[in-house]
């Protein structure tokens, strides 16, 4: 993953480098993101995928340092190219500044999981999606109401001006997710992470949604992270693939490598555990037991517990680094390297 | 423009970074004791949780041990006020709280003691003023001292209380009143009734609210409308002309346990009304709930499903509404005293000793005799902070 310095074009939009977002609970730390490095270039889809629990939505909030609380951010670079060109280190800045504020909503922005819940319930979605440019433009209230309806007429709602007065529960789940993409993308973002854009949603309207958002990336040539556990999504959308478990990146290569030849043992197992029409089981293969504990892990491969091949003595004694295995595919397994993750400030704690 | 290739690590804001270095430095030691915790959090029952998220709140941990001292003094009130409540000295009326002096006047330290000392009324100004001889015996306060035989709590016969003097000259910590009674015994002996007044009067209003709500709100309909109805009626009624005319029915004649009684009646009779309200409106919205849905399919009786499914879904509100339902009835009992309504003399509360603080022209004079009101706000405020602190601790969802 050299970034190639000489070039702009190929400089990635979005650069995240050892990102670790830590829980600082009362019985010890939360490792919920412990290390994560990728990157998105121009106008591409990258899907960050991985079972529940593996801090998938932490490292999304963490793009946009929406983490609070007990969470930190305690180490890592994330480095954006904004819509002016200039790079900025998202976490190089305050939470709180106007700098900050300025990055969310109008160079990145985040689609969230639950529409139910996402909008405020006593404003109506015009407001709310206009909100976004009221806080990054100077247009004028008409201006901007042109603008929402314009993007809700493109996000594929119906009589656009009509459902832009109207409040979160008159409209249907496959329209409030509509209307939580066209709040996204209404100022035009460089860069949008969209965490479980259609878990919520059935079928039918998860492939419009999916459509939808592709055609609206071909237009405005912006760049996608999906974060989902749904394989189909990442099938179809995405050029490249990060594989997360237990807070690391086990796995990255591009899509169509990593569904004919995966390198980890997880993401074997994960590949396997999947469904095919058409092709009758007796049962479907299963990955025994559940992801352990992120709360001060041992230092060791965090799929030892549950991997078929692990090697007693040599993944419970280290961590393995995420080495390159074949031409743009990287893994992090004893198995093919025996090279470990370095050590640094908080490994000890 | 910056350079394309960077990723040259941009320092972070002092502000975060400060945050990042405190949490790894608070972090880097106790882990061992922290996994320990973990291990046994993990297998903690939700009452265990509460308790250990309780201890956690400082202010609501120092309420609890205050507010159990407050209980303590209550229970061994003979023991710890030095004289009996009807006790007089008629020396010492309106004698202000007595300096207690360690060193003799000659500058050697004797340990506590006081002056002997009276109060005479100041001809000119009618008001009772200290008199205190120039060469007055020194009287040590000790502790322990020999007293007439008493009870204990009725049951342990005693000699000795906790402090006192050891000659005729009393000593005052809070001064005393207009027939030279000491406060502090009068406030001590007080706080059996002011303290205990609540848990009787919150128990009556407790079982009435529950029940009252719950039916209202899990049968609906007309029952629900009734209920509903009557509650308003004994809200609108404006609070003290109700407590009073409730009290106006108490005999004369009736004992001062007796009173006693009525009066955590009276209180307790206007005072379910908030809570039947909370919990029908709890009910209400829990009896919508699928598992509720769940419970009728699996054929269970009404009973069993408040019981069982709807009460303990909000167990840590009736909790917090306890402790905060105590210190009401505390305030309730102290107007009714305070109004010469509740109990009477020879009894006394907290209330009912605060009656002779009614007159400005004496109150001006002997300001000690607010005494008592600084007793209600504490206890008042304790309970407040503890139902705070359980409040944070029942609340499954808080963080």
């Amino acid at each position: 993953m050299t970034p190639s310095a000489s070039l702009k074009s190929t400089e990635p939009r979005l650069k995240v480098e050892g990102l670790k977002t830590y829980f600082f609970l009362d019985h010890g730390i939360l490792k919920a993101v412990d290390g994560v490095d990728f990157h998105v270039g121009e106008a591409e889809s990258v899907g960050i995928i991985g079972e529940s629990g593996c801090g998938k939505s932490i490292t999304a909030q963490s793009m946009l340092q929406l983490v609070r609380g007990r969470g930190q951010i305690v180490a890592g670079h994330a480095v954006l190219r904004r819509k002016q060109g200039e790079m900025v280190d998202i976490l190089s800045l305050d939470p709180d500044s106007a700098e900050m504020r300025s990055v969310r909503g109008d160079d990145a922005s985040i689609i969230f999981q639950e529409p139910m819940t996402s909008f405020s319930p006593v404003h109506t979605i015009g407001f709310q999606i206009g909100e976004m440019l009221r806080l990054h433009t100077k247009l004028s209230e008409a201006q901007i109401r042109e603008r929402v309806i314009a993007m809700l007429g493109r996000v594929g709602i119906s009589n656009p001006e009509v459902r832009i007065d109207e409040y979160p529960h008159q409209l249907s789940g496959g329209m409030r997710q509509r209307a939580m993409i066209a709040m996204a993308l209404i100022c035009h973002p460089q860069i949008v992470i969209a965490d479980e854009p259609t878990t919520a949603l059935d079928v039918t309207i998860q492939a419009q949604i999916l459509d939808l958002m592709r055609d609206l990336q071909d237009e405005l040539g912006m760049s996608i992270v999906y974060i989902t556990h749904n394989m189909a999504v990442v099938a179809e959308n995405v050029s490249r693939v990060y594989v997360m478990y237990l807070g690391r990146v086990v796995e990255t290569t591009t899509t169509e490598r990593l569904f004919k030849d995966p390198k980890h043992p997880y993401t074997q197992k994960l590949l396997r555990s999947i469904p095919h029409p058409g092709r009758p089981v007796e049962r479907l293969e299963v990955i025994e037991g559940s992801v352990p504990s992120a709360v001060d892990p041992p230092r060791r491969c965090g799929f030892f517990t549950r991997c078929p091949s692990a090697m007693a003595g040599v993944c419970d004694a280290a961590i393995p680094a995420l080495t390159k295995v074949d031409d743009e595919h990287w893994a992090r397994c004893f198995l093919l390297s025996d090279e470990k993750e370095a050590e640094d400030e908080w490994s000890s704690l | 423009m910056s350079d394309t290739t960077t990723s040259a690590p941009a320092p972070r804001p002092k502000k975060v970074q400060d945050r990042i270095d405190r949490l790894r430095a608070q972090y880097s030691t106790g882990g061992d004791r922290r996994r320990q915790r973990a291990e046994q959090l993990y297998s903690a029952s939700q009452w265990q949780l509460m308790r250990a998220k309780f201890g956690k709140h400082k202010l609501a941990m120092v309420s609890l041990y205050l507010l159990i001292l407050f209980y303590v003094v209550a229970i061994l009130a003979d023991f710890i006020a030095p004289y009996d409540p009807q006790e007089r000295s008629r020396q010492h009326i309106f004698a202000p709280p007595s300096a207690i002096h360690f060193f003799a006047p000659d500058g050697g330290f004797v340990g506590p003691y006081v002056f002997d000392s009276r109060t005479r009324v100041n001809p000119k100004t009618f008001k009772y003023d200290l008199i205190v001889a120039d060469n007055a015996d020194m009287n040590p306060v000790v502790l322990f001292p020999k007293t007439d035989p008493y009870l204990l709590m009725g049951v342990i016969p005693m000699s000795v209380k906790l402090f006192g003097t050891t000659s005729r000259q009393p000593v005052f910590l809070l001064g005393a009143d207009n027939l030279g009674r000491d406060l502090f015994s009068r406030i001590v002996h007080a706080s059996r009734v002011s303290l205990f007044v609540g848990f009787g009067g919150v128990l009556i209003s407790f079982v009435l609210g529950v029940a009252l709500g719950g039916i209202s709100g899990y049968v609906g309909g007309k029952v629900d409308v009734i209920i509903q109805r009557t509650i308003e009626l004994v809200m609108s009624v404006p609070q003290i002309p109700l407590w009073m005319a409730l009290a106006a029915a108490i005999p004369a004649e009736w004992t001062g346990i007796q009173t006693y009684f009525a009066i955590t009646l009276v209180l307790s009779l206007v005072g379910w009304t908030g809570l039947a309200r909370v919990v029908r409106g709890r009910i209400l919205s829990m009896r919508e709930e699928d598992y509720v849905m769940a419970a009728r399919i699996s054929s269970a009786s009404s009973w069993s499903i408040i019981t069982r499914h709807l009460i303990p879904g909000f167990t840590s509100y009736l909790i917090v509404h306890i402790t905060i339902a105590i210190p009401f009835m505390i305030l309730g009992e102290t107007t009714l005293s305070f109004l010469g309504i509740g109990i009477r003399a020879p009894d006394v509360s907290w209330g009912s000793l605060l009656q002779q603080a009614q007159d400005v022209v004496v109150l001006s004079n002997y300001v000690w005799l607010l005494w008592p009101a600084a007793f209600v706000v504490a206890a008042v405020v304790l309970f407040n902070f503890i139902g705070d602190g359980l409040r944070d601790a029942a609340d499954p969802y808080a963080k």
